[in-house]
This record gives C-alpha cells, sequence and structure tokens, in this order.
C-alpha cells in the first residue's frame, strides 16, 4: 500500500518536472518567432522606445508594403523556378539511377551504390571554387541557371540512397511477370516502377525541396545582382538598406519563413516526415 | 542466353545510371580534384597568372593556427552539439511518446524552428541578441542585470551560437526520436506494463536500449553536420567577433571569395574534406565494429 503511494507521488513529481521542461522548452522554441513577428508590425522607433515586447500601438503593415513593393516577387519568383526545376531533374534523374541499383543484378551495383552514398558527407565548400569556375566559364554566372546544377548534384546521394531502399521493397513478382509478357526494362521502368515509388518520390521532394529552397552557400557564391537572387538572401540585400530598420528586417524574415508556415498547415505530417527522410532511413 | 541477358542488363544500367553518373563527374568529383590540382598554385581566381608553388599551400595549412583553430571551434560545436541536442530532443520527444494526445500542440510548436532556413535564424538572432532591445538584454533589464552583448565577445560568442544552433536543430532530434519510438513495437510496452514496469523502468531499461542504435546515427549525423557547419554562423558572426566563431567553413569562405586567395583557398577546403572524411570513417568503423561484436 505504501509502496504504491510512493510510486504515484513519484509518477505525480515526474510528471509536473516534465511538464514544467516542455513549457520552459516551448518559450525557448516560439519567444524568437514572437519577436520577430511582433516587431514586423511596428514602426522604425516604436521598437526602441516602447519595448521589444509591447504589442505594437496599431497594425502597421507599411513595412511589409515596402517589402512586397521592392525587390521581394522577384527574389521568390527566382526560388520558384529554381526549385521546380532541380527538383523535377532530381527525382527523375535519381529515380533513374536508383532502379538498376536496387533491381538488376550486375558485377558494379554494390560499389556504385556505396560511392554515391559516400558522397552524403562531402562538405560542399570542396567543389565552391571550382563551380564558380565553372560558372563563369559556361557564362552562367549571376543567374538562376547557375544554381541547377550544384542544386541537384548535391541532392543525388541522398536521393538514391532513400529511393534504393524503397524500390527494393517493391515486390518483384510484378517485374517478373511483366518481362514475361514481353515488357522491356524501360517500359518496366516508366509503367511500373516508377508509379509505385510515388510515395518514396514525394517524401523525398519535400525534403530536397525545403534544402534547395533554404539553400545559401550556393546562392550566395554563384549569384551577385539582386535580381537574380533567390529568397534566402532577400534579407541579405533589405538588410543592407535598411540596416537600421530593425522591423523593416523582422518583416522581411516573416515574409520569407511564410511560405514554409503555409505548407506546414496544410501539410504537416507530411513535412515532418519529408523533413526527417534523409535520417531516419538512415 | 544467359550472357546475353547479362549484357543486355550491364547496358540498361548503363543509361539509367549515365545522367546521375555525368552530373556527379561534372559538379561533385571533377571539382574535388580541381580543388587539389589548384590548392598547389597561387592564384587570385580571377588573373590568367596562376603560379605553381609545389607543397607550400599544404606546408602553410599545417602550420596555420587560425585553421587549427577553426577545427577546435567545429569540435567544440560538435561535442555541445551531440550533448545538447541529442539528450533534449530524446527527452521531449519521450514526453510526446507517454503524453499521447494531449501533447500533440506541443509537437506542432517545437517544430516551428525548423521551418526556418539557417540564414533566417542568423539574422533573426543578430537582431533577437541583440545588446540594445534583445530578448536576453531586455530579460536581464528586468531583473536589474543591464544589457547584455553576448555576440560581441569574444569568451560568450561560440556558446551563443552553439546555443542558436541547438535552437535550430533539437526539433529535428525530437521528431527523430520520436519515429524512432514509433518503431519500438506496442507489444514491447504492452508487456512491461503487465510485468509492472514503471514509465521510468520502462524508459531506463526497455526502451533506451532499443532506442540505442537510433541515437547512434543521430550522432554520425549531427558530428558530420557540426563539422560541415557554415551559413548560420556566415550570417550572424562571420567568424567573428576576432576569431572567436571562426570554423574551418567560414575560413575557407573568407580566403577564398573576399581576398580572393584562391589557392590557399583550396587548400583549406582539401584539409577540411580529409579530416572531416577521416573522422566520419574512424567513426563509422568504431560504432559498426561494436555492432559486429555484440
Amino acid at each position: 500500500m505504501n509502496q504504491i503511494t510512493k510510486n504515484r507521488t513519484k509518477s505525480r513529481v515526474s510528471w509536473v518536472v516534465a511538464i514544467v521542461l516542455a513549457l520552459l522548452w516551448t518559450v525557448i522554441a516560439i519567444l524568437p518567432f514572437v519577436f520577430m513577428v511582433l516587431n514586423s508590425f511596428k514602426e522604425k522607433f516604436e521598437m526602441l522606445t516602447k519595448g521589444v515586447f509591447a504589442l505594437p500601438d496599431a497594425l502597421y503593415l507599411d513595412n511589409y508594403k515596402a517589402v512586397l513593393s521592392g525587390n521581394f516577387v522577384s527574389f521568390f519568383l527566382n526560388s520558384v523556378i529554381v526549385l521546380v526545376i532541380s527538383l523535377v531533374v532530381l527525382l527523375f534523374i535519381a529515380a533513374c539511377a536508383s532502379y538498376p541499383l536496387a533491381r538488376f543484378k550486375f558485377k558494379l551495383a554494390n560499389p556504385v551504390l556505396s560511392l554515391i552514398v559516400a558522397c552524403m558527407s562531402i562538405p560542399i565548400h570542396i567543389t565552391l571554387i571550382p563551380v564558380f569556375k565553372m560558372s563563369k566559364a559556361w557564362g552562367l554566372y549571376d543567374s538562376i541557371w547557375a544554381l541547377i546544377g550544384p542544386y541537384v548534384a548535391m541532392a543525388i546521394p541522398v536521393s538514391v540512397f532513400i529511393l534504393t531502399s524503397f524500390m527494393r521493397e517493391i515486390p518483384r513478382e510484378i517485374e517478373e511477370s511483366a518481362f514475361i509478357d514481353g515488357c522491356s526494362r524501360y517500359q518496366i521502368f516508366f509503367k511500373m516502377i516508377l508509379p509505385l515509388s510515388k510515395p518514396g518520390l514525394s517524401t523525398l521532394a519535400i525534403y530536397n525541396g525545403v534544402n534547395i529552397w533554404n539553400e545559401f552557400s550556393f546562392a550566395y557564391t554563384l549569384t551577385q545582382s539582386a535580381e537574380n537572387r533567390t529568397l534566402p538572401l532577400a534579407v541579405w540585400e533589405f538588410q543592407g538598406q535598411y540596416s537600421m530598420n530593425t522591423p523593416m528586417i523582422m518583416a522581411t524574415l516573416t515574409l520569407t519563413v511564410l511560405p514554409m508556415i503555409i505548407l506546414f498547415i496544410f501539410a504537416q505530417d507530411k513535412l515532418v516526415k519529408g523533413m526527417t527522410a534523409g535520417a531516419v532511413k538512415g | 542466353m544467359g550472357e546475353k541477358h547479362q549484357r543486355e542488363t550491364n547496358i540498361a544500367a548503363f543509361i539509367f545510371l549515365l545522367p546521375v553518373a555525368i552530373l556527379m563527374i561534372v559538379y561533385i568529383f571533377y571539382p574535388i580534384i580541381d580543388t587539389f590540382v589548384t590548392s598547389f598554385y597561387k592564384w587570385n581566381g580571377i588573373s590568367a597568372d596562376k603560379i605553381s608553388i609545389g607543397f607550400k599551400n599544404w606546408i602553410k595549412l599545417a602550420a596555420d593556427e587560425n585553421f587549427w583553430a577553426a577545427f577546435i571551434n567545429n569540435i567544440k560545436i560538435m561535442i555541445l552539439s551531440i550533448c545538447i541536442q541529442i539528450p533534449i530532443g530524446l527527452a521531449l520527444a519521450t514526453l510526446i511518446d507517454f503524453g499521447g494526445k494531449k501533447t500533440t500542440i506541443f509537437k506542432v510548436l517545437w517544430f516551428i524552428p525548423l521551418l526556418m532556413s539557417s540564414v533566417a535564424i542568423g539574422f533573426l538572432f543578430n537582431y533577437a541578441l541583440a545588446t540594445n532591445g534583445g530578448i536576453i538584454s531586455t530579460i536581464s533589464n528586468l531583473f536589474g542585470g543591464g544589457n547584455i552583448d553576448l555576440l560581441g565577445n569574444p569568451g560568450t560568442a561560440l556558446y551563443t551560437v552553439i546555443g542558436v544552433i541547438a535552437w535550430q536543430f533539437t526539433p529535428f532530434y525530437i521528431v527523430y526520436s520520436l519515429a524512432a519510438y514509433t518503431n519500438i513495437s506496442v507489444d514491447v510496452f504492452e508487456a512491461a506494463r503487465i510485468d509492472g514496469a514503471t514509465k521510468g523502468q520502462y524508459f531506463w531499461k526497455i526502451a533506451l536500449p532499443l532506442l540505442t542504435p537510433s541515437l547512434k546515427s543521430a550522432a554520425i549525423l549531427s558530428m558530420v553536420g557540426s563539422l560541415k557547419y557554415f551559413d548560420l554562423i556566415y550570417v550572424m558572426t562571420g567568424g567573428g567577433p576576432g576569431r572567436a566563431t571562426e570554423l574551418m567553413g567560414t575560413y575557407m569562405y573568407k580566403l577564398s571569395f573576399s581576398q580572393f586567395n584562391m589557392g590557399y583557398g583550396s587548400a583549406v577546403s582539401g584539409g577540411m574534406f580529409i579530416l572531416i572524411s577521416a573522422i566520419s570513417l574512424i567513426t563509422m568503423k568504431v560504432l559498426n565494429g561494436k555492432k559486429e561484436a555484440e
């Protein structure tokens, strides 16, 4: 009897500790966010005179208007173009490569897969200078087209890794019966393997999509003028313009995060699953 | 027949692999070789005169205090990231796993930092941690402590940045641990409950050993990520104040693209590549070796 009460108090105490920890982490996680959104609705000097956590006097939207009437839309469109083209190319060629690696019997299958997977830990810094040189030589420097090649190439290792293990799970019988019916390997790939890989491809689209959308190093190195830059660099440009105007920067930041938040609200589970795909499968 | 079939297979495999092979050769393998070649030259990245200087860049690198200090900073970030993010991530995931439906709201709120890009986080925290009107200064002022300059002080800058990195990536390890929890079958939990195990006993004696392989992978992931770290720090501090938050990545970038010392910049990125590959290989060997011994 005494033991049970003891256990109960112990369990109650650990719950209290757990809830306190949970609330503490919640505050830590969202406080910077609150700071960002709250101050984005303030006038330039309001933030300094009233204190950073005071509610704005009125719903002041001029920061947003100013940001949206600047280059912001062009940054956004550049990001969309780069994202869509990179993703389509990446998913298609990664699926092409994963198919033989997952389902064909040939001597080099394992060494090739290992080589591709080993590239997952390569730091992009080792490729920056040569890729910079190539973009200049090919006349791609300072245009969004310079970004697509590196973005696709850098995402290949993890994509092939995940898709290969996904395609291995597809039952062999499907392929064999089609083969007996006289389908070629290419027909099997387009008519069966590709459609059956859709769940894996959609997870990968989210994982790589988020990474490409947020990519900084190549975008910063390979583009120069404001009209050719992608969204992560928008803040960079606006900071140069409004360095002392914190609320303006906060409005820019809020706008850059907005697409992700909208995606999160509508496809929370898919996004969470997709963003951890590279890790969980490993 | 069998031979012909094998030959057709080989040809099909070649065709399917070709696009990926071309892109990887152009954007990964060739650049790696080219970086090592460039590291034997003195070159500013623009002019045509590239002067071959043999191993001079590499000898300079081996004795470069700035590079090794940057490497030590990478190691500090690596160790503290593993020690902070993974335990907190696991603890919070455990809470959600034990708490059930009631705790879903936490899951949503805790995920928020992961929605922001490193660049956006870097900028946000530059302002959020500002000496004047930053979050920490505001809190400190509430208690009469006065303004605090975390990022401008060489003694605290690196640890502040590590805190921001923890803010960014802990949600990842929460989700990661949650996924690992769902792999433990419900039967295991039920059996433990029927045997009268408390939740604490269940966690330490049953769940934790089952989660260990996932946690090992998480540690490798965090390790490689920390050694490659770049964009957030480049945006937040640029490696400063002084060299307090300099990393291999920021050092290489500034050498190559601000000072246009691309020959030596290549040697630094080559050194970075060798160190990261060696550390990942050794760690994987050690962790996998243990697995085989078990």
